[in-house]
């Protein structure tokens, strides 16, 4: 997937600014004629992960976060990735030992769907960079040109959290809502510093009530749910023509047709290198959703909210469409009033791929409490998923839902060290995060003031550096 | 004190006759009071009233006697403020009667007949334990939102239990929005508004032959009444403040009215001026994990707060519609942080049912397992504070509660997603 991406993003030319290049230079092998293109990745990731130290977690139980468990268990990290999980594990004499007796371990917490940074605190107008409601079609906007990375709510999400990666989307006022942008959860100087490096963006839709009632009170389409619809194919029509343009300019030549900004992204979409995911409540409008993406050939990786989806769990599956779901937001607008406990459950019980999900700066402190509820939840009616197996609504679900699951989202030597030590069951009211790390450093450690992140906004406040 | 004998006494005469005596036996007993959990005690509920609870308790003859072994036996829960009954469904304008839109009235707004018990929400929040509730409105163009009840979630049509219970105010951001000129706005708004409420009682008493006392009127007659029980502190006045400074000046204003019973609802950075909230003996309704400087008034949020303002010797109770359970349990687990202030099991418990019920004056009432409270009782599959435990009976002043709600009904039918030989429809 990710190798798809870049090789995608060369060939489709897209980016935000400035003249275009040519390409096929003296130098080039290739012998084909000099085409316009565009520089597929205009505001690269420059994310570094921090030193850290050579650790050893023992005698912990450990979630994998593919649904494996090691009770017992040790945990290797070194030069930022995992090196080993087992029950015995060979670590060299200079590893720092954490005894990890009566906690656990698992692979950080990954929320697929975030406004930190576009909606930030203090959420005060000047800070409202969620919605670009002037059109329901901005395709054509970014979330990352919105993130601001002071937000204090980065902090909260780590330190009470254990979220160590962040998907941050749009908001759901358009259908085309734009580019969502997935993070790694560090303080940075700028979004580019933040960016998890290699993950493909995602493009926010959204059907239901959001934006028929954006735009029909401004007696513009849509106003309905039918216009919801015919204003989404017209658009995916128009990006399929614009694709086929420079299909054929990038096999016959001739003159470069003009360049939309908008369709470029839309394009990544139908080459299969921008995923989708869509916030969608009801499982008549998720089924809608699902022809229509057959119709003009793209996937729908995820809906997002997806309320209705134990309603559909068989449609998903044969889909392969995760739902990305609360445990217990319910009623409170009309698409939601059926919402139940036991979506989770439910899906996974059928086979269907779940995740939990914040959307909520509050929410994403205890994602992993809200899988308790649905732990319980499903339990009480006789669905009994395992602690272990749990977890992969919170990690490996959602980093294969971001395609970043080659690199993070379970605890697989090799893969990125993102850590969160927690000071009993993760799945208990009272368990609370310990240590918390990201690419093997150590960025939050309840015991260590020093270990603990002050946005640039909070400093010299009042309660800077408290707890929180 | 008097007032409230005499409501007491005449919410006597709406009890259902509950007859049936009641013995909850072997469950691990949480009381409510404060006092940390018995295990395998005994609740015993006659006529609609808990008798007794605790161990060593003797099952009366002829008692129904339920099994709670290996389960948890507790009050209900009691909703700190949320509009419980007067919402169906939020986003809807049109079910939600808490909006204010164009009303010209304030103070004078009673949420009691909007009451609606078969609310779904009621429904849901009845199934997740809660019994009782505080039930708020919410502010139009005023600082005034106007009058509170005090509400029983049980399935039958009477859930009022107290109208006019309390007053509700914005004394911060909020009211300098609603009535313009920001904080000195509020207070000049406030200031007149309890003089004109003053007034009003004056004349009502003896009134002028002009029928004018020298007032020009900003509130009609029925705010005016309204406020006359603010005045008089016949009712409290909850006044919604987060920032410190705003706490602090809410407080020298009681002194101006010293007969005014304040209770701070939001008070996010009350942790901050702890001592003075509890010198002045006022007590505090909060959301438990607010930790984000959402707006300019909480800065310094802080999931301490419950925990320093009860370190201080203030009475808190927890405020959200659902999921109270869970922030007490939260605040539990918040203890064994460094640097950070949570609670015992036992005082967690309390800011969910017997301090919202002393905050309201019906301590005596329900809140708690103590003797003569009402025979408001649920039995959990664990610890009510922990996330995975279930609700698995309800009793209201002795009765058993159906947990039937729109939610649960569609969990059963949908069970499978596929249809069966007919369509989900018929599926009930």
């Amino acid at each position: 997937m990710r190798l798809r991406w870049l090789g995608g993003a060369a060939m489709l030319a897209l980016a935000a600014c400035g003249q275009p290049e040519r390409t096929g230079s003296a130098s080039s092998a290739s012998s084909s004629e000099e085409r316009v293109a565009f520089p597929g990745d205009p505001f690269p990731s420059t994310y570094r992960p921090y030193p850290g130290v050579t650790t050893l977690i023992t005698n912990a139980t450990i979630f994998d976060g593919e649904g494996g468990r090691v009770d017992g268990g040790s945990v290797l990290l070194a030069d930022g990735k995992v090196v080993a999980v087992g029950t015995a594990v060979n670590a060299p004499a200079d590893a720092v030992v954490i005894d990890g007796t009566g906690k656990f371990v698992t692979p950080g917490i990954i929320d697929i769907h975030s406004h930190l940074g576009d909606y930030p605190t203090p959420s005060v107008d000047a800070h409202s960079d969620g919605n670009e409601a002037t059109d329901p079609v901005t395709a054509q906007v970014w979330a990352e040109h919105s993130v601001w990375p002071q937000d204090p709510g980065f902090a909260r999400a780590l330190t009470n959290g254990g979220v160590t990666t962040i998907q941050i989307l749009p908001g759901s006022a358009n259908l085309f809502g734009g580019r969502s942008v997935t993070i790694k959860n560090v303080y940075a100087r700028t979004v580019q510093e933040m960016k998890f490096p290699g993950a493909p963006y995602g493009l926010k839709m959204a059907c239901g009530e959001n934006p028929k009632r954006v735009y029909g009170s401004r007696n513009q389409m849509p106003s309905t749910r039918m216009g919801n619809v015919a204003v989404n194919r017209a658009t995916w029509q128009e990006a399929r023509e614009y694709m086929a343009e420079w299909d054929a300019y990038a096999e016959d030549g001739g003159d470069a047709p003009d360049r939309n900004l908008q369709m470029d992204t839309l394009v990544g979409v139908l080459k299969g290198d921008i995923l989708v995911h869509n916030h969608c409540y009801r499982a008549d409008e998720m089924a809608v959703v699902l022809d229509m993406a057959r119709e003009f050939g793209y996937k729908v990786t995820s809906f997002q909210h997806a309320v209705e989806a134990y309603k559909i769990a068989d449609l998903l599956k044969e889909h392969g469409t995760c739902a990305s779901v609360w445990a217990d937001w319910w009623g409170f607008k009309m698409e939601s009033y059926d919402a139940i406990y036991e979506n989770l459950p439910l899906l996974e019980a059928q086979g269907a791929c779940a995740t939990i999900h914040s959307d909520d700066p509050d929410g994403i402190q205890r994602l992993n409490q809200e899988v308790g509820k649905a732990l319980g939840d499903g339990r009480r009616i006789g669905i009994d998923i395992s602690d272990e197996h749990a977890w992969t609504w919170l990690s490996f679900n959602p980093a294969t839902a971001l395609g970043i699951a080659e690199q993070t989202g379970s605890l697989r030597p090799g893969k990125m060290a993102d850590i969160v030590l927690w000071s009993g069951n993760p799945f208990s009211t009272y368990t609370q995060t310990e240590k918390v790390w990201v690419d093997g450093a150590l960025l939050y450690d309840s015991s260590d003031p020093t270990r603990r992140p002050v946005s640039d906004f909070e400093l010299g406040q009042v309660g800077e550096g408290d707890v929180k | 004190m008097k007032r409230a004998l005499m409501s007491a006494a005449a919410l006597l005469l709406a009890v259902p006759a509950g007859a049936q005596t009641i013995a909850i036996t072997g469950g691990t007993v949480a009381i409510g009071d404060g006092s940390q959990p018995i295990p395998n005690g005994t609740v015993i509920i006659r006529d609609g009233r808990v008798v007794a609870a605790g161990s060593g308790v003797a099952v009366p003859a002829g008692a129904r006697t339920i099994d709670a072994t290996g389960k948890w036996v507790s009050p209900g829960l009691v909703v700190g403020l949320a509009p419980v009954g007067l919402v169906e469904v939020s986003g809807v304008e049109e079910t939600d009667d808490t909006d204010p839109g164009k009303s010209p009235f304030s103070a004078a707004i009673d949420v009691a007949p909007a009451i609606n018990p078969k609310a779904q929400p009621l429904q849901v929040t009845r199934a997740e334990g809660y019994t009782r509730a505080i039930v708020g409105p919410v502010a139009g163009d005023s600082i005034f939102a106007g009058q509170g009840a005090i509400i029983d979630l049980g399935t039958d049509m009477d859930a009022l239990m107290q109208a006019r219970a309390f007053q509700y105010a914005e004394l911060g951001q909020v009211g300098g929005r609603n009535v313009g000129g920001g904080r000195p706005g509020v207070f000049a708004y406030l200031r007149n508004a309890l003089f004109e409420a003053q007034a009003y009682k004056r004349d009502r008493q003896a009134p002028s032959p002009a029928g004018h006392d020298g007032f020009e009127r900003q509130l009609t007659r029925l705010d005016a009444e309204a406020l006359v029980a603010v005045v008089d502190g016949s009712v409290p006045l909850f006044v919604n403040v987060n920032r410190a400074s705003d706490i602090l000046t809410v407080l020298r204003f009681n002194q101006e009215f010293p007969a005014i019973r304040l209770v701070l609802v939001g008070a996010n950075e009350g942790w901050m001026v702890a001592p003075q909230i509890a010198a002045a003996g006022v007590p505090v309704i909060t959301a438990a994990l607010t930790d984000l400087p959402e707006t300019f008034e909480s800065l310094a949020a802080t999931r301490s707060n419950v925990g320093r303002l009860r370190a201080a010797g203030v009475k808190v109770a927890l405020r959200t519609t659902r999921n109270t359970a869970q922030e007490a349990g939260n605040l539990v687990g918040l203890a064994q942080v460094p640097g950070a202030t949570g609670l015992d099991w036992g005082s967690a418990f309390a800011t969910i049912t017997s301090a919202p019920a002393e905050i309201v004056g019906m301590g005596a009432e329900f809140g708690s397992l103590l003797p003569g409270r009402r025979g408001d009782v649920v039995i959990w599959d664990g610890d009510p504070l922990e996330v995975q435990t279930g609700v698995e009976q309800v009793f209201i002043d002795g009765v058993e509660q159906s947990l039937d709600t729109h939610m649960s009904r569609l969990r059963d039918r949908y069970r499978q997603a596929q249809p069966g030989s007919l369509p989900k429809a018929y599926e009930r």
